[in-house]
């Protein structure tokens, strides 16, 4: 199938590998994946040399960032929130074994906030943002409208997809940090039904043990997240092929894709963190 | 039918030019050019690429090979970059309209005119907005939601948030497909009102042999990735070409001329 002119990049460099569409299709599963996310770096240099061109589209952006808070709060709270209870009365039990209950609201906190709020929260928003991403911009695709706004000479990655990814970078990390606060709540109520702790012990218990080391790092990756879950969703979106049914192809396969690459950038901060 | 354009420039030239999709061939050598202010009418079955052809003269689609020049620039060669400068030059309609389905009418006909690269004033962008819902005879639809219009409403939204911008070469991809008759002849007067008014020079696929009686100033017709036949109106509707006549004979009874 030919390209239309935007994804001439990625084309030409399959063309230049002698990679046709023929020969992708007779690769295995895990070599198409390593092509895909191939392409969606291809993509991302393209968006990225477009988010410093002339003329950021400030409103589209806040609309985006607001539609992503909106969209994923309500999941993220009830997410959060039971995670926290989950894990405090499941750890609850083994700490008592060891005389250890103390202990019980930093290790909550910790698992919360490094791995738990960060990984459930993308994964999440994988479904949800990803999505939507994918199903929004594949059926602008899939409707001649990115084509339109390329002839009347409005750049649509400018317009769709920089403000798009740039809202899921920023939001995520923001989102994350509400589900860790609301995974610290459910640890607290967990720790009322058995025992009787008062939230602000159990608040100083928990940071009492939280270093920098624990929250930085959770942090930082939670940017790439978004990262990650933005420009999969665009890019399925933006490369849908022709016919109603692509739009659904491009939403299902940008949360695969989203979310995998989630569960391999967490794997790779880990890593890191553990080298530094 | 109107006047036909005496002036002969050209404003765009196309040769030879060739694209496939996979093992098929769908342009296959196609030659032909757009005179300065004429309706260029392009007939040709389902599947022959004219809406192909239309995309590579915008370059959606790039062509495998060949050349065309719009107004002194060769756009299939061109550099994306400088893309722009021709596009703002050219106004197309799509067959399926391409409006944008989360803004209002109002914020369609923005979109182009606030991404030009000369900035225009607020008051500016919103007079034009409605001369142009004007000229398509619809003023009272500007406050709504593409998903609140009838097709045919939708076929003259697309058609005012292409003229917006004053473009010198209008390219229609089917634009009364679909309609009702009433509402058709009224997009064909619309599309010569706009060849009037605007000064521009125009190619419209159609289909539909009423439209192209009365937009037309010369016609051609495609097949086989090619031009098939060119010429003027009444050289299409009197020829012994079978398939020219398959166009033309069926809906001869109701040629105005005759009436
Ligand atoms: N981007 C594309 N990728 C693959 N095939 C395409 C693409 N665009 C068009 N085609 C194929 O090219 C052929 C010509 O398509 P085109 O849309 O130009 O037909 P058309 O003459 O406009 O027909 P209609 O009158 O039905 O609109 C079709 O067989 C179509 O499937
Ligand atoms: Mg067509």
């Amino acid at each position: 199938m030919k390209k239309p002119i935007t994804k001439i990049k990625t084309y030409a460099r399959r063309k230049t590998e002698g990679l046709t569409d023929e020969t992708i299709n007779r690769k295995n599963s895990f070599q198409k994946f390593l092509i895909d996310v191939a392409d969606v770096f291809m993509f991302v240099a393209t968006v990225f040399k477009n988010t410093f061109a002339r003329g950021f589209e400030f409103k589209e952006f806040t609309k985006q960032c607001f539609q992503i808070g909106n969209k994923s709060l309500g999941l993220i709270s009830v997410t959060g929130l039971i995670i926290g209870l989950v894990l405090t009365i499941q750890a609850r039990p083994v700490l008592v074994d060891f005389g250890a209950v103390t202990m019980l609201p930093g290790m909550v906190t910790i698992s919360i906030i490094r791995e738990m709020g960060p990984v459930i929260t993308a994964l999440i928003c994988a479904g949800k943002i990803g999505s939507s991403m994918g199903a929004e911009i594949g059926s602008m695709r899939v409707t001649e409208q990115i084509d339109a706004m390329e002839v009347s000479s409005a750049n649509p990655i400018k317009f769709l997809i920089v403000p798009r990814i740039l809202a899921a970078t920023l939001m995520l990390p923001l989102l994350v940090l509400y589900a860790d606060a609301l995974g610290i709540l459910g640890g607290w109520l967990a720790a009322n039904i058995k025992g009787d702790v008062s939230f602000i012990l159990f608040i100083t218990q928990a940071f009492g043990d939280v270093e920098f080391g624990d929250l930085f790092p959770a942090i930082i990756k939670t940017f790439f997240f978004g990262l990650v879950i933005g420009m999969v969703g665009c890019y399925k979106g933006f490369n849908a092929g022709r016919g109603t049914e692509s739009v659904g192809i491009a939403a299902n396969s940008a949360v695969v894709m989203s979310s995998l690459l989630v569960i391999i950038v967490d794997l790779i901060a880990v890593q890191i963190t553990d080298i530094i | 039918m109107i006047e036909a354009a005496t002036n002969t420039e050209n404003v765009i030239e196309i040769k030879d030019l060739r694209i496939g999709f996979g093992d098929m061939q769908v342009l296959d050598g196609l030659t032909m050019e757009l005179r300065k202010g004429e309706n260029l009418v392009v007939l040709g079955k389902s599947g022959t690429g004219k809406s192909v052809l239309i995309k590579c003269i915008v370059r959606l689609l790039k062509a495998d090979s060949g050349m065309i020049n719009i107004m002194g620039d060769e756009v299939n060669s061109m550099k994306y970059e400088e893309l722009e400068d021709v596009r703002r030059k050219i106004g197309f309609l799509f067959q399926s309209g391409a409006l944008y389905d989360s803004m209002t009418v109002r914020q369609n006909l923005e979109f182009p005119l606030k991404r030009m690269k000369e900035k225009i004033s607020d008051e500016e962008i919103q007079t034009k907005i409605k001369e142009a819902l004007e000229n398509v005879g619809l003023p009272d639809a500007i406050d709504k939601m593409p998903s609140e219009l009838s097709g045919g409403m939708r076929k003259r939204i697309s058609l005012a948030r292409t003229i917006i911008v004053d473009p010198a070469i209008m390219l229609y991809d089917e634009p009364t497909t679909g309609l009702d008759p009433v509402t058709s002849h009224e997009i064909s007067l619309l599309i010569n009102d706009i060849q009037k008014k605007y000064k521009t020079s125009s190619i419209i696929i159609t289909h539909d042999i009423e439209c192209a009686r009365t937009v037309a100033n010369r016609l051609i017709m495609l097949q086989e990735g090619k031009v098939y036949k060119e010429g003027k109106l009444d050289e299409f509707e009197n020829t012994d070409d079978a398939l020219v006549n398959s166009y033309f004979q069926s809906n001869n009874s109701r040629n105005p001329k005759e009436l």
